[in-house]
């Protein structure tokens, strides 16, 4: 039986060449789907690496209750020194707090893709910024002087939007900006934005002495549960505090149930579509070596063995698709760099698509899912037919 | 019509194949509308922006509010025939997660200026015009929450706060429907003076709006009165920004960028994919039977003859297969609309794009058909009948 099963399927797989045509079809049309797959859940898997960089497990976000995201949210200067001396709130060497009081604003500034006008947000923080964000980097240029009009831009905004390099002026309104410096901070959701001194964009937004959110530095877990119980208990302020990943957890929750819901809706549809595609060219190979399978079985060939090397043919020609459909989107999408609209705070952020080893994996399965479901019908079809009426066929 | 047995006999011939090759065509077109939903999800209601629609925001930032001193201003430039306002509210009902498109407006200037885009009763407009506390909400969210017109809704805001921290307390003078094919369904519209009182005399957002909204006599001079707006406003503390309703719509939906696009070029990809992979089965079914198309000939049919019953069963499975894929896509996205509940208010089956398919799915019947019946004719048939 090995014997049969080796020979017809080696027959049937030398003999591909020799239908080029329809099997070059079937190949591309599970390519194709593996293609879309691939490249659609890689947008949502370069959305959640951002966010997930964006996650430091000691770092905490306090924001007015109510307000889902820092745009909405405002604290005022005295609520802003309650938190401050909260406890669980990690201090430095010299023991001041360390939190950042920040403001989250947009400017209209355009995209460097077709030029319009897009909403580039820009966080004015405090000098203890920079150890409460503590893998944040200057990669180009110097960091901003607190007290002036300099701005620091993100890596991914300034490849996203125009003219943002070390040295330009910008002009937003009556404010004219010296951009000092670039930097990177792993990867997260940071690097789409634009800082400055928070004194000095406090008076740019007429927002007197308050700010939408304190960023802190907690020392362990238990201190996040500390923290989290004085602020919620105190009555002088009505805050919440929650840790970064919940928060940026949060703020790519609708783009990513978007890009999944449409992305799931294609990738099932095209299945369907390419199983059915890949069905009807495994029928034609069938159909068109009739004869031929008729003459084996009448040789003393088992059903089995036709069964498998039908499917076999088509595991083949599958798992071909989906490493050619695989191999394309790895090379066009992997690394793409590309900005959207945080649909929660109005404003960009910036991202790069993200092709991962895992993807490419389930794709894999899902052509060969395709390959078997494809061959099985016409491989069935092979082993039960009549074997004088098939000998008979054209 | 006497030879459509002869086509029937051939549909039925591989069932099998013509059934699978069907259904292939069915997901393909599908997924056409899907696709044609998708892009105009992306497109963000583009084709619904008014035409002799301008807006003014703020040039810095749209966060910014603009005086509301502006509105005589703009109201006296040479060309405005009317105009409104809006402030973004950001309300959501009970839960944080519920939330939905909420503006504090003037009642009576908004309902001219949207009279299409907001259709209600001459009832309910009234009751709204003269109700301090009052609200409209667009039929999909009404029935999402199950209110009705007279209930009191209790809205919580995320931008602004009413100074005991307790919810906004809105009656509903109106459901608002639309005439307009895939309108935003989902807004909540309240009086700005509601608004106003629970901001702080003094405070730097009171009598200040996010967003002016003013209409023209003639769409021609858009770029004129334009410009003419953001002149009067230069060098002042709140610059302005004047363009086109569809201007800004355009601009909005390029700020989600390029992933739409791509999108829609993979899923159209793969719908050119299926297609082919169904019209060369089509195909490949006709160039078996090519000495039978000799015979035929034989037997004294003419070629256009030939040709027709060719052509006629590639056509007959193009067109139970896409236009059933067509018809249930139209159905089923009419019926059910947005697939993400809420996230995307524009997703639709535009009507005109229904007409591309079927031009789509007899381009397909016709192609799939024509070519190997074409071949098949070229052969002398002496030839094609010794073809295998």
């Amino acid at each position: 039986m090995l014997s049969q099963i080796i020979a017809v399927t080696g027959v049937n797989i030398r003999s591909i060449p020799a239908r080029l045509g329809s099997s070059t079809v079937a190949v591309i049309g599970i390519a194709g789907v593996v293609l879309v797959f691939v490249a659609v859940l890689s947008i949502a898997e370069g959305v959640n690496a951002t966010m997930k960089a964006s996650s430091d497990p000691n770092l905490v976000l306090i924001l007015r209750s109510g307000s889902d995201t820092e745009m909405t949210s405002g604290l005022a200067g005295e609520a802003v020194r309650v938190i401050q001396d909260a406890p669980g709130i990690a201090r430095d060497a010299s023991g001041a707090p360390l939190t950042s009081p920040e403001l989250f604003v947009v400017v209209d500034h355009p995209l460097k893709r077709g030029g319009s006008a897009a909403n580039v947000p820009l966080r004015g923080v405090s000098p203890e910024a920079f150890q409460v964000h503590n893998r944040l980097k200057i990669v180009e240029g110097r960091n901003i002087e607190f007290g002036k009009n300099e701005i620091i831009a993100g890596r991914a905004a300034a490849q996203q939007f125009v003219n943002l390099n070390v040295g330009t002026t910008l002009k937003w309104g009556e404010n004219t900006w010296t951009l000092v410096g670039i930097f990177e901070e792993g990867g997260a959701v940071s690097e789409s934005e634009l800082w400055c001194d928070v004194k000095v964009l406090q008076p740019a937004y007429r927002r007197g002495n308050s700010y939408q959110s304190v960023y802190a530095r907690v020392s362990s877990g238990d201190s996040f549960q500390q923290l989290k119980d004085a602020l919620t208990s105190n009555p002088q302020i009505t805050v919440t505090p929650m840790r970064a990943a919940e928060y940026y957890g949060s703020q790519t929750e609708v783009l990513q149930r978007i890009i999944r819901t449409i992305g799931g809706i294609i990738a099932v549809l095209m299945g369907i579509g390419a199983v059915f595609g890949a069905v009807i060219t495994m029928y034609t190979a069938v159909a068109s070596r009739t004869r031929e399978i008729a003459t084996l079985r009448a040789l003393g060939f088992g059903s089995i063995p036709v069964v498998i090397s039908v499917l076999a043919e088509s595991i083949l020609l599958g798992s071909i698709g989906g490493i050619i459909g695989g191999a394309i989107a790895w090379l066009a999408f992997d690394g793409y760099q590309t900005a959207t609209m945080n649909f929660q705070s109005f404003s960009q952020i910036a991202f790069s698509f993200a092709v991962t080893p895992q993807l490419l994996l389930t794709a894999l399965l899902i052509s060969l899912v395709m390959g078997t479901a494809g061959g099985l019908l016409p491989a069935i079809r092979a082993a039960t037919l009549p074997v004088v009426t098939a000998l008979r066929e054209l | 019509m006497r030879f459509l047995p002869i086509v029937w006999r051939n549909l039925l011939r591989r069932k099998f194949r013509t059934f699978f090759t069907m259904g292939a065509i069915f997901f393909a077109f599908l997924l056409f509308g899907v696709l044609m939903a998708i892009r105009s999800a992306f497109s963000m209601g583009i084709d619904m922006a008014g035409q002799g629609r301008l807006m003014v925001i703020d040039k810095v930032s749209i966060i910014n509010p603009l005086p509301a001193s502006y509105e005589q201003q703009i109201k006296q430039v040479d060309g405005v025939t009317d105009i409104t306002h809006a402030n973004w509210f950001g309300g959501y009902y009970q839960d944080v997660r519920n939330q939905f498109a909420t503006f504090a407006t003037d009642p009576e200037s908004w309902l001219r200026v949207y009279p299409k885009e907001f259709d209600l009763p001459e009832d309910q407009k009234k009751a709204w015009i003269a109700d301090r506390t009052g609200a409209i909400v667009g039929a999909d969210t009404a029935k999402k929450y199950g209110w009705s017109v007279g209930q009191r809704v209790p809205i919580q805001g995320t931008i602004y706060r009413r100074p005991d921290g307790g919810p906004w307390e809105f009656t509903i003078d109106g459901i608002y429907d639309s005439k307009i094919k895939g309108a935003d369904k989902t807004n909540l519209l309240f009086n700005y003076q509601f608004l106003r009182e629970t901001i702080p005399e003094g405070s730097g957002f009171r009598d200040r709006y996010n967003w002016y909204v003013f209409t023209v006599s003639n769409p021609d001079r858009a770029p004129e009165i334009a410009a003419k707006i953001d002149a009067l406003f230069a060098n002042s503390p709140a610059e302005t920004k004047t363009n086109t309703e569809k201007n800004f719509v355009s601009d909005w939906a390029k700020q989600v960028g390029d992933i739409g696009q791509i999108m829609m070029w993979i899923v159209a990809m793969a719908m050119f994919t299926i297609l082919l992979v169904a019209g060369n089965t089509m195909a490949q079914a006709i160039r078996e039977r090519t000495n039978e198309l000799a015979v035929l000939k034989t037997l004294g049919f003419g070629e256009g003859r030939i040709l027709s019953l060719v052509l006629l069963e590639s056509v007959f499975i193009a067109v139970i297969g896409g236009g059933l894929g067509l018809a249930l896509s139209y159905v089923f996205i009419t019926m059910s609309g947005d697939p993400t509940h809420g996230l995307l208010p524009a997703f639709y089956f535009p009507s005109t794009q229904l007409v591309v398919g079927i031009g789509l799915v007899a381009m397909l019947g016709l192609a799939s058909g024509f070519l190997p019946a074409w071949q098949a004719s070229r052969l002398r048939i002496v030839d094609a009948l010794r073809r295998n």
